[in-house]
């Protein structure tokens, strides 16, 4: 049974494995993101003149809070579509 | 075997396509070229900005200012003066400048992000494509931090001595990280949208119009016109950050 594994075979099936991990990373942005709107709604809640200014700033913090999140997503999409590992059998 | 292929087609429309695909190629000085939809969609967005400019141009040029403007100047004139109190805003009377560059790259990046609702695949989600818009931010952070700063700008670096390395990665880092944050913003868009559209069959997409109508929405006008707003907002941050403190409020 384990006979019929190519190398090829299990150089892609693992990288879909590692794809799916790495995508784990998507778990802390979401969660920073989460925190920041919350923040921005009670700042919002606090002083409603000021809504606009708050909408931005919590935007742009949250975008770079994305980035660590994309490295994942980075990741990911090179396992899949751009496999480095496969050029090295 | 004859009926898996056949259940498989049934339930697979099409090959999930997400990827770039190349139409031609040709060879200059020994590297094969290739001419892919990035190419051919973001000609399509720069043709359609310069007809958008020609006609705006046109339509201020005959402008009266005696008359009342018409509603395509009233919306030209929003634009414009929306750019200014953003650039205004966020870099000083020193950065009132920029809103030219602030403009056109705002343009630019909105009008990519959003070419997906238009059935093109959007150039943004090409590397190739916004490594060279950050790169072009890193050349002028850099470019103005010697214009303010001088010399001060390389010794910045060793400040704290001990953080030399940190604060070497930290500058290498900003274009990468805001090439990265634009791409995969839109790529992510794309791939969504790619693998529900391989993955639903033809048929019963025609009865799904509203989600896929309000996924476009989320995923290439929401999403697109955030992502061309930070970028723009983080290009003007680290370039008024080399501005001099005393002037950087007026």
């Amino acid at each position: 049974m384990m006979s019929q594994i190519t190398n090829e075979g299990l150089i892609l099936a693992c990288s879909a494995i590692g794809a799916g991990i790495a995508m784990i990373a998507g778990v802390g942005p979401g969660i920073g993101q989460g925190i920041a709107a919350g923040h921005g709604a009670a700042a919002v809640g606090r002083n409603p003149g000021a809504k606009g200014n708050i909408m931005s700033t919590m935007l742009l913090g949250q975008a770079v809070a994305e980035t660590t999140g994309l490295y994942g997503f980075a990741v990911a999409i090179i396992l899949l579509f751009a496999n480095p590992l496969l050029g090295k059998l | 075997m004859g009926t898996g292929m056949l259940s498989r087609s049934m339930f697979l429309s099409q090959e999930v396509d997400i990827g770039i695909t190349g139409y031609f190629h040709f060879e200059i000085a020994g590297q094969t070229l290739w001419i892919t939809t990035t190419h051919v969609s973001l000609l399509i967005v720069v043709i359609a900005l310069s007809v958008f400019a020609l006609f705006a141009n046109r339509a201020i040029k005959k402008a009266n200012p005696d008359d009342v403007p018409g509603p395509f100047l009233n919306v030209l004139e929003l634009l414009v003066e929306l750019i200014d109190n953003l650039t205004k805003a966020n870099m000083g009377k020193r950065g009132v400048r920029f809103s030219n560059y602030i403009g056109t790259l705002f343009a630019v990046i909105l009008v990519c992000n959003i070419s997906g609702l238009f059935g093109l695949r959007p150039p943004t989600a090409d590397y190739g494509v916004t490594l060279p818009l950050a790169l072009v931010t890193f050349v002028l952070i850099h470019y103005n931090g010697f214009k303010y700063e001088k010399a001060g700008h390389v010794t910045k670096l060793f400040q704290p001595v001990l953080l030399t390395p940190i604060n070497i990665i930290g500058e290498v880092a900003t274009p990468l990280s805001m090439s990265l944050r634009l791409f995969g913003n839109i790529l992510s868009g794309t791939v969504m949208m790619g693998l529900l559209y391989g993955l639903i069959p033809k048929l019963i997409q025609a009865f799904l119009w509203p989600v896929f109508g309000v996924l476009h929405v989320y995923f290439d006008v929401f999403s697109g016109a955030i992502q061309a707003y930070v970028f723009c907002m983080l290009t003007m941050v680290f370039i008024a950050q080399n501005f001099p403190e005393d002037e950087a409020q007026g």
